[in-house]
């Protein structure tokens, strides 16, 4: 396991757009990274270029201290699990495995061993013999992953696997990516858009935007104190409602977030904040309700408990948590 | 399809066909009735001017010829040309189009304007009537068919599963053998066989640089027929029809993969 460091990495496409703008990242070993952003965000092209299949164009990446920057693919012995899975479709499962060990030149019997171990520690033992074509997608997924597994490479680099997933299947496959990290102790890099993915993932998130990073750190430190609005947008679901810091103290420029987990619903006399109730969304274990300032129409969202009733077009009080609120200048 | 377009496919199917049954029943039909105004499906057949094209004119040599030219040079021009195409197509260097757009031209040149300088090259080297000497002016068309194809062909393919092999530490030349070439399969076949026909053929540098019926490949051999005391034109029917063959039975083995090279990419997977 290695670690790795990104210095100051910047990728200008061929026509000027810049994918990756001046990034700079360590990752320790052992850890797992996750990088999160909007589409465009640069978070495949920065884990592309850490993988060799992009060139920097200016900067350094270091894998374990040593300088990779001009290493092909090839030399850097990193694992990558892509979101198409990039089976070899002509060849076996068991071949399929087998193919990254053949390369670096593993003695025939250890890469016996070790594609019998990792397929069996995944449940595919008994899809050795089959060709990716008649494999569910699930079943792909996992031998994708083993056979980045397989190898025992420095680092893993996940490009969005879950994407192509159902559901169901996302999260078990999501919670087995966590225990396998556990496991193995790797160091492991992983790329998603699902903010929900990257906080129960992440033993660190990067926010990229732009090709830039927005922020970086343990999930629940970006969640409690975002540093950018962006961010704190970002994060949570449903997303953190932003109004005019007016309206909460005379004067006061900018604006303030809050997540609608914080809002409390009331009668409307006993607050300044008023709001009518555009509507109500219900997920079981809780309701989305959706308002409308009465002071300047803007949207706010509430969580509030499952059992109570909230009628629509109602005029409500918001209650805000003081401790919880978050003021930005954009 | 609609009856419009059924009767017009039908038509279509009947004028291009037309020659070919013609030219397949007079190759069977006697010498002194090719001229006459019967018609020709009545019979009788005789299998004479085959008997005296293997027979007499031994055209099991130009066969021979011709298809020894062919197959080297295809195989020549579509391992080399692949290699060239695959560089090419995933490959960045400086110069990259330019080497495609020479390539282009080179492909461009009449060629009985290289005849003549092809001609006093070879025979300095010795090449003149020879099959190498066939094969080298041949490929100064079959690389640049080749490449063309395979370059469109290549680029077309998702480049995963080449990015997977390289993380796996695959070469390029290891990716190109074991993983990309058994995945291209369609396009390959595609344009081997279009190299191939290409070459068989060729009528203008076999007929420059050979000198001999050793040599001489079909449709050398088919045109010189002719000018000896009479245009035996049984014999050159029943030589065309055997000429015609390994195309038939080409494109009837490998039709699917060609329908399946011209129409890949289509669909995801």
């Amino acid at each position: 396991m290695a670690s790795i460091t990104v210095d100051r990495v910047s990728r200008i496409f061929p026509g000027g757009h810049a994918g990756v703008r001046d990034v700079s990242l360590e990752v320790a070993d052992g850890e797992l990274v996750v990088l999160v952003g909007p589409s465009g965000s640069g978070k495949s092209t920065l884990l592309r270029l850490i993988a060799g299949l992009e060139s920097a164009t200016s900067g350094r990446i270091l894998i374990d201290g040593r300088d990779a920057t001009n290493a092909p693919p090839q030399a850097r012995d990193l694992a990558m699990v892509f979101q198409s899975y990039a089976l070899y479709p002509h060849k076996t499962v068991r071949e399929n495995l087998a193919f990254g060990l053949r390369m670096h030149r593993v003695a025939p019997r250890e890469i016996d061993l070790r594609v019998q171990g990792v397929a069996e520690s995944l449940q595919i033992g008994a899809l050795l013999d089959r060709r990716p074509a008649q494999l569910s997608g699930g079943q792909r997924q996992r031998v994708a992953l083993g056979r980045a597994i397989v190898r025992e490479p420095k680092a893993f680099l996940f490009d969005e696997p879950l994407s192509n997933l159902d559901p169901a299947l996302r999260l078990d496959t999501r919670a087995e990516i966590a225990l396998l990290h556990r496991r193995l102790g790797a160091t492991m890099i992983y790329v998603t858009h699902d903010q929900e993915e990257a906080m129960k993932l992440g033993q660190r998130i990067v926010i990229l935007k732009d090709g830039r990073i927005e922020q970086a750190g343990p999930p629940l430190e970006i969640y409690r104190t975002p540093a950018t609005l962006f961010a704190a947008r970002f994060l949570g679901s449903p997303p953190m409602n932003i109004i005019d810091a007016s309206l909460l103290e005379a004067g006061r420029r900018g604006v303030v977030g809050f997540r609608p987990q914080d809002v409390t619903l009331t009668e409307v006399e006993r607050t300044g904040l008023a709001a009518t109730v555009a509507l109500v969304e219900t997920v079981g274990s809780e309701q989305h309700v959706h308002l409308r300032l009465d002071a300047d129409d803007t949207r706010v969202i509430a969580v509030a408990p499952p059992d109570r009733t909230i009628p629509v077009d109602s005029r409500v009080g918001l209650t805000l948590r003081r401790d919880r609120l978050h003021y930005f200048t954009p | 399809m609609t009856r419009w377009t059924t009767r017009l496919a039908v038509g279509a199917i009947i004028i291009t066909a037309f020659p070919l049954v013609w030219m397949v029943l007079a190759s069977f039909t006697p010498e002194s009735h090719l001229f006459e105004s019967r018609a020709l499906w009545r019979g009788p057949f005789v299998a004479d001017h085959y008997r005296a094209l293997f027979d007499e004119r031994n055209f099991w040599i130009p066969i021979r010829n011709s298809l020894i030219v062919a197959a080297m040079t295809t195989a020549l021009a579509v391992t080399l040309g692949g290699a060239c195409a695959y560089a090419l197509a995933r490959m960045r260097f400086r110069g990259r189009y330019t080497i495609l757009a020479f390539v282009l031209a080179v492909s461009m040149f009449p060629q009985i304007s290289l005849v003549a300088p092809l001609y006093l090259l070879l025979r300095e080297a010795g090449l003149i009537n020879t099959y190498p000497g066939l094969v080298l002016p041949y490929l100064t068309f079959a690389m640049p068919l080749t490449i063309w194809l395979l370059v469109g062909y290549f680029r077309q393919l998702p480049p995963d599963v080449e990015e997977a092999a390289a993380m796996d530490g695959a070469g390029l030349t290891r990716t190109l053998v074991e993983i990309v070439a058994p995945l291209a399969w369609p396009g390959i076949a595609t344009t081997a066989i279009l190299t191939f026909v290409y070459c068989w053929n060729e009528f203008l540098f076999a007929l420059s640089f050979t000198l001999g019926p050793e040599r001489y490949t079909v449709p050398v051999a088919i045109a010189l027929f002719r000018g000896q005391y009479q245009v035996p034109w049984g014999q050159i029917l029943a030589a065309a029809v055997v000429a015609t063959l390994p195309v038939i039975v080409l494109v009837v083995l490998f039709q699917r993969r060609i329908t399946q090279g011209l129409t890949a990419g289509a669909v995801k997977g």
